[in-house]
C-alpha cells in the first residue's frame, strides 16, 4: 500500500489501533444508563462551573471598583464565613453518607444523611441571607458600586444554587419515600450528590478568593 | 396589573411593522385554523409536538430555521433596499426603525436560523450514524427544541407588541443599559436569547454524552463518521461557552432590572468587560456554526466522489484543533478597543494559526475528489461552491486578523462582507447541502436535483453580487449599519448589492419551488431502498424514513465506512443472514418540552413587560411540570420482536429487489 | 435503547463520575473514605483561615498560599467526595474535567490579562468616581 492509499483511507483501522492509547477511553458499546446519566450530569456541572468562572472573572476585574464606597475589608465578617464553610463542608460529608446509604438501600443512612444535609444547607443559607440583609441595610447593597454588584452576583448565584439544591434534596427524600430505591431514583440521587459536592468546591473558591483575600490578605 | 404593557405598545402609528405584523398574524391564524379544521391536531400532538424522537425533533428544528431564515431575509431585503435608496436621502426607514431591523436581522439569523439548522442536522443524523436508537436524554432533547422555539416566538412578538433592540445583534453597553435603551427592546433580546440559550446548552450536554457514551457495538471513536466528530466538537464548544453567554447577559439583565453596576458608566462599571466576555462566547459561537457544515462536506464529498475521505485522522485532528483554538482568539473582535500592541499581537497570531487546520480540511476534500469518479449532484454543487467561497472569506478573515489592517477595517462593510462570506459560503451552503443530502432519508423521496442546482446558482451568483460591493465600499471607508450616506462613490455599489439580494431571493424562491415540485412528484423521486446515493455511513442502512427505533438490531461495526463495505459485499451476493430480533424498549413521548416552553414564553413576556405575577405563576408552572415529569413511573414502551422483524424484513426485501433489478439489467 | 440498567458497566471498563468505587466495598469502607476527606478538608480550611489573618507568614506570599491551599482542597473534594481517580475506568471523567479546567483557565487568565491591559490604556479620569 502506498502512502497515498494510506492517506486516502484504504486499509483503515488496522488491528494495532486496538492497543493504542485511545483504547483506554474508547468504549465501543453503549454504556449503562447509570454511566450515561452520571456522565451527562457531570458535563452539565462543568458548564455550570464555567458560568461561575465568568462571575469570578468579573469579580476579579471589578474588585477594586468601590466607587468611594465600602470594600471587602470593611464589610466581611470572617467568623460568619468560617461557620458557613463548616456547614457546607459537613453537609458534603453527610451527603456522602446519604449516597452510601442509597447504594446499600439502607433507609436510615439515606434519610438521616439527607436530613442532616438539608439542615446544614439551611444553616448556611440563613447565615448568608443575614449577611446580605445586613450589608444592604447599611447602604452596601449591590447597587452601590460595581464591586458590590459583582460580589452579590457571584456569592448570590452560589446561594441560589444551594437553595435550588435544597429544594432538589427535599424532592429526592420524597421520591425515595414514595417509590423506594428504584434504579432511576438512585441515578437522580447520584446526580444530586455530584451537584452538592460541586457546590462545596465552588464555595472553597469563593471563601478563598472573595472573603479571605478580600478581607485584607 | 399588566406592568408596563399598554395599547401604545402596538405600532398603530408605524405602517411597516403594523402591516407586516398584521399580515403574519393573519397567516398564522389561517394556518392554525386549517390544521384544526382538517383534524390534524391529534396527529401533530401525538407524532410531533410531544415526540422525543431525535428524527422528528431534527425536522422541527429545520422547519423553525427555515421560517426564521425567511424572516431574517426580509430584514436583509429591507436593509439592502434602504442602502440602495438612501444616498443623500433618508430612504424609507427612519433610523429608530432601521436600527431595529439590522439588530433583528443578526439576532434572528444567528440564534434562530443558523443554530436551529445545524442543531437540526446534528439531531437527525448523529444517532443514525452512531448506529443507536436515540440520544442520551430524549425528553431533554424535546425541551431544548421547544425552548429555542420560545426564543424565536418572543423575538417575533416584539414586532407587534413593543419594539426590538436597537443595539445590533450583540447589545453592547452603555447603549444597551437602561439609561440609553429605556424601552423593552433590549429586554426582548435578553429573554429570547437567554431562554433559547438554556435549550442550546442542554443540547450540548445531550450530544456530548451521546457521542462519547452511546455507540453501536464495535464503533470505536476512530470509526465514527466525520460528521459525528464535528458534532462532538460543536457540542463541546456549546458546553464550554454558552454558560459565558448566560452569565454575561444575566449581568446586563441585573444592570437593567435591579440597578446593578457591572457595565454602567457610573459607580465603577466597566463596559469593556462586557465586550470581552461576550466575545469569549461569540467567537466559539461561529465555530459552533461552521463545524457541522464542515462535517456535512466530509460526508457529501466522499459519497459523491465514490472514494473514502482522504486523511481521516488528520481530519479528526484538525477538527479537535479548531475546537480548542477557537477558544483562544476572541480578542480579534475588539483589536481597536485598546488592549495594546502586545495583547493584539498574541491574539492576531492565534487567529492566523487557526486558519491552518481549516486549510488541512480543504486539502483533504480536494484530495478526496482527486482520482474519484465525481457525481455532480446538487449537494456536490453546494460543496464545491463552498470550497471556492469559503476560501475567499477565510482569506479576508486572515486579513482582518492583522491588527494594523483591522484598525482600518473594523466595523466597516469589509468586515460585514467577510463574515457573510464565511457564514453564507460556509454555514448556509453546508446546511443546504445537508438538507438535500439527507432529505430522502427523512422523508422517503429525493428532492428534484435540477431545481436544487438552479437554486444553488442563484445563491452563488447572488452572494457575490450582494457582498463583493461591500468589500469594495468597506475599503473605501464605508461604515456598517449606516441608515443613510452622502458619498457618491458608494452609491453604485449599493445598487449592485441590492440586485444581489434580489438574486438570492430568487434562490430562496427556487428552494421553495423545489420542495413543492418534489412533493408533487414524490412517487417518481421515491427512495425505495434507503440508500439513494451509495452512501458510506450507517444511516444509509436504514429504510427511508427510518422506523422509530432506527435499527431493529444494533449493527456490529467492524471498520470505518462499515455500511459501504457491507453494501458492496451485498452487491456481490454476500448478504448478512437475518438477525435474531428481540423486543425493543423506546422512550415514551412527553409533553414536558412543550409545556415547559409554554410557561417559559409567559415568564419571558412577563419579565419583559414587568408583569410580575405572570412571571411567578409561570415559574411555578414550569417547576410543577418538572416535578410531574420526575414522578413518572412508566418512561418506556416496548416494541415486540415480531413488529421489529416485520419492519426490518420489508427493508431487507426492498434492498434485495433493487439489487436483483440492477443485476437483471447488467 | 437497550435497557441495560445496572451499576456495573459492560466489562467493568467504565465508571460513572461521582459513583462509589466498587460494588464489593463495605459500608464502613465508604464512610472511612468520606471521613478522611472531611478531615483533610477541615485541616486545609483551618490553615487557610489562619494564614489569612496571621503576621507569622511573609504577607506578600499569602495570596499565593491561599490559592494553593484552595486548589489542594478542591483536589481533596474531587478524590474523596467525587471519587475521581486516575484509573482507566475514569479516563472519560478526567478528560471532561481537564477540558473544563482549560476553559476556566482561559476565561480567568484571558479576561484578567486583557482587562488589565485595557484599563492601563484608559485615559486617566480627572473627576472623582461615582
Amino acid at each position: 500500500m502506498t502512502a497515498f492509499q494510506a492517506g486516502a483511507g484504504y486499509g483503515d483501522d488496522r488491528p494495532e489501533e486496538r492497543g493504542s492509547p485511545a483504547a483506554i477511553f474508547d468504549h465501543a458499546d453503549p454504556a449503562s444508563k447509570r454511566i450515561i446519566v452520571g456522565y451527562g450530569f457531570w458535563i452539565f456541572l462543568l458548564s455550570d462551573i464555567v458560568m461561575f468562572s465568568t462571575f469570578f472573572a468579573t469579580y476579579a476585574v471589578l474588585v477594586n471598583e468601590t466607587a468611594g464606597g465600602p470594600s471587602g475589608r470593611d464589610l466581611f465578617n470572617l467568623h460568619n464565613v468560617a461557620i458557613e464553610t463548616a456547614c457546607l463542608l459537613l453537609s458534603s460529608f453527610t451527603c456522602g453518607l446519604a449516597a452510601i446509604g442509597a447504594r446499600a438501600h439502607n433507609a436510615v443512612m439515606y434519610y438521616g444523611g439527607m436530613v442532616l444535609t438539608c439542615l446544614l444547607g439551611l444553616g448556611f443559607l440563613s447565615i448568608e441571607i443575614h449577611e446580605f440583609a445586613g450589608m444592604i441595610a447599611q447602604g452596601a447593597g449591590p447597587t452601590r458600586s460595581a464591586f458590590l454588584s459583582a460580589f452579590f452576583t457571584l456569592v448570590g448565584c452560589h446561594g441560589l444554587h444551594v437553595t435550588l439544591g435544597t429544594l432538589w434534596l427535599l424532592t429526592m427524600i420524597a421520591q425515595v419515600f414514595a417509590k423506594g430505591f428504584r434504579s432511576d431514583i438512585l441515578r437522580r440521587v447520584l446526580c444530586f450528590a455530584l451537584f452538592w459536592h460541586t457546590l462545596d468546591i465552588i464555595w472553597v473558591a469563593i471563601f478563598t478568593v472573595v472573603y479571605l483575600l478580600g478581607a485584607g490578605a | 396589573m399588566l406592568g408596563k404593557l399598554t395599547w401604545g405598545a402596538i405600532p398603530f402609528d408605524q405602517p411597516i411593522p403594523f402591516f407586516a405584523g398584521a399580515f403574519v398574524i393573519v397567516v398564522v391564524i389561517a394556518v392554525l385554523a386549517f390544521i384544526a379544521v382538517k383534524g390534524w391536531v391529534p396527529y401533530l400532538w401525538r407524532e410531533w409536538i410531544t415526540s422525543v424522537d431525535h428524527k422528528r425533533i431534527g425536522v422541527m428544528y429545520m422547519t423553525l430555521g427555515t421560517a426564521m431564515l425567511l424572516r431574517g431575509f426580509i430584514d436583509a431585503l429591507m436593509m439592502r433596499s434602504q442602502q440602495a435608496l438612501a444616498f443623500q436621502s433618508q430612504g424609507y426607514l427612519p433610523p429608530e426603525h432601521y436600527n431595529q431591523i439590522f439588530s433583528a436581522h443578526g439576532t434572528i439569523m444567528i440564534f434562530f436560523a443558523a443554530m436551529p439548522f445545524v442543531i437540526g442536522l446534528i439531531n437527525f443524523v448523529v444517532p443514525l450514524q452512531l448506529g443507536v436508537r436515540d440520544v442520551a436524554f430524549p425528553t431533554l432533547n424535546s425541551v431544548s427544541f421547544w425552548l429555542t422555539a420560545t426564543g424565536a416566538l418572543l423575538v417575533n412578538i416584539s414586532l407587534v407588541v413593543g419594539e426590538f433592540a436597537r443595539t445590533g445583534w450583540l447589545p453592547f453597553p452603555p447603549l444597551s443599559e437602561l439609561t440609553y435603551s429605556p424601552g423593552v427592546g433590549v429586554d426582548y433580546y435578553l429573554w429570547a436569547v437567554q431562554i433559547s440559550g438554556v435549550g442550546t446548552l442542554m443540547t450540548g450536554v445531550n450530544f456530548v454524552t451521546t457521542i462519547l457514551k452511546i455507540h453501536a457495538p464495535g464503533m470505536t471513536y476512530m470509526r465514527m463518521p466525520i460528521f459525528t466528530w464535528t458534532a462532538l466538537a460543536t457540542n463541546l464548544l456549546i458546553v464550554a461557552v454558552f454558560p459565558v453567554l448566560t452569565a454575561t447577559l444575566a449581568m446586563l439583565t441585573l444592570d437593567r432590572y435591579l440597578g446593578f453596576h457591572f457595565f454602567t458608566n457610573e459607580a465603577g462599571g466597566n463596559m469593556m468587560m462586557f465586550m470581552n466576555l461576550i466575545w469569549v462566547w461569540g467567537h466559539p459561537e461561529v465555530y459552533i456554526l461552521i463545524l457541522p457544515a464542515f462535517g456535512v462536506y466530509s460526508e457529501v464529498v466522499p459519497t459523491f466522489s465514490r472514494k473514502p475521505l482522504f486523511g481521516y485522522r488528520s481530519m479528526v485532528g484538525a477538527t479537535m484543533a479548531i475546537c480548542i483554538l477557537s477558544m483562544m482568539v476572541w480578542l480579534h473582535h475588539f483589536f481597536t478597543m485598546g488592549a495594546g500592541a502586545n495583547v493584539n499581537a498574541v491574539f492576531g497570531i492565534a487567529s492566523m494559526i487557526i486558519a491552518v487546520p481549516t486549510g488541512v480540511k480543504i486539502f483533504n476534500w480536494l484530495f478526496t475528489m482527486y482520482g474519484g469518479r465525481v457525481v455532480y449532484t446538487a449537494p456536490m454543487y453546494w460543496s464545491i461552491g463552498f470550497m471556492v467561497t469559503f476560501v475567499i472569506g477565510g482569506l479576508t478573515g486572515v486579513l482582518v486578523a492583522v491588527p494594523p489592517a483591522d484598525f482600518m477595517l473594523h466595523n466597516s462593510l469589509f468586515l460585514v462582507a467577510h463574515f457573510h462570506n464565511v457564514i453564507i459560503g460556509g454555514v448556509v451552503f453546508g446546511v443546504f447541502a445537508g438538507y438535500m443530502f439527507w432529505f430522502p432519508k427523512a422523508f422517503g423521496f429525493r428532492l428534484h436535483d435540477g431545481l436544487g442546482k438552479a437554486a444553488f446558482w442563484c445563491w452563488f451568483i447572488g452572494f457575490y453580487l450582494a457582498f463583493v460591493p461591500l468589500y469594495v465600499t468597506g475599503l473605501m471607508g464605508m461604515t456598517r449599519r449606516l441608515q443613510h450616506y452622502d458619498v457618491p462613490e458608494w452609491h453604485p455599489w449599493m445598487l449592485v448589492a441590492g440586485v444581489g439580494a434580489l438574486v438570492i431571493l430568487a434562490g430562496i424562491v427556487l428552494l421553495a419551488v423545489q420542495l413543492v415540485v418534489s412533493i408533487r412528484h414524490r412517487e417518481e423521486l421515491r427512495d425505495l431502498t434507503g440508500d439513494p446515493w451509495m452512501g458510506r455511513s450507517l444511516e444509509w442502512s436504514t429504510a427511508s424514513p427510518p422506523p422509530s427505533f432506527n435499527f431493529a438490531v444494533l449493527p456490529l461495526v467492524e471498520s470505518r465506512d462499515d455500511y459501504w463495505r457491507r453494501a458492496r459485499l451485498a452487491e456481490r451476493g454476500v448478504v448478512a443472514p437475518e438477525p435474531v430480533y428481540k423486543p425493543i424498549e423506546m422512550p415514551r413521548n412527553s409533553a414536558t418540552g412543550f409545556v415547559c416552553a409554554f410557561f417559559a414564553t409567559f415568564a419571558g413576556f412577563g419579565m419583559i413587560w414587568h408583569i410580575w405575577w405572570l412571571v411567578a405563576v409561570s415559574l411555578l408552572g414550569a417547576f410543577v411540570t418538572f416535578v410531574v415529569f420526575a414522578w413518572r413511573d412508566r418512561t418506556e414502551y416496548e416494541i415486540p420482536a415480531e413488529e421489529a422483524a416485520r419492519i426490518d424484513r420489508l427493508n431487507r426485501r426492498a434492498r434485495g429487489e433493487a439489487r436483483a433489478a440492477v443485476g437483471a439489467v447488467s | 435503547m437497550s435497557s441495560i440498567d445496572d451499576y456495573e458497566p459492560l466489562g467493568g471498563a467504565d465508571h460513572a463520575p461521582g459513583d462509589e468505587p466498587a460494588r464489593g466495598r463495605e459500608v464502613w469502607e465508604g464512610v472511612l473514605g468520606y471521613l478522611i476527606g472531611l478531615a483533610l478538608a477541615i485541616l486545609l480550611t483551618a490553615v487557610s483561615f489562619f494564614i489569612a489573618g496571621t503576621f507569622l507568614v511573609w504577607r506578600p506570599s499569602i495570596p499565593i498560599a491561599l490559592v494553593v491551599l484552595a486548589i489542594a482542597q478542591i483536589g481533596v473534594h474531587l478524590v474523596f467526595f467525587l471519587h475521581i481517580t486516575t484509573g482507566p475506568d475514569n479516563a472519560n471523567n478526567v478528560l471532561a474535567l481537564a477540558f473544563g479546567v482549560l476553559i476556566v483557565f482561559l476565561i480567568l487568565v484571558g479576561s484578567l490579562w486583557i482587562m488589565y491591559n485595557l484599563n492601563q490604556n484608559m485615559t486617566p479620569m480627572n473627576m472623582p468616581m461615582g
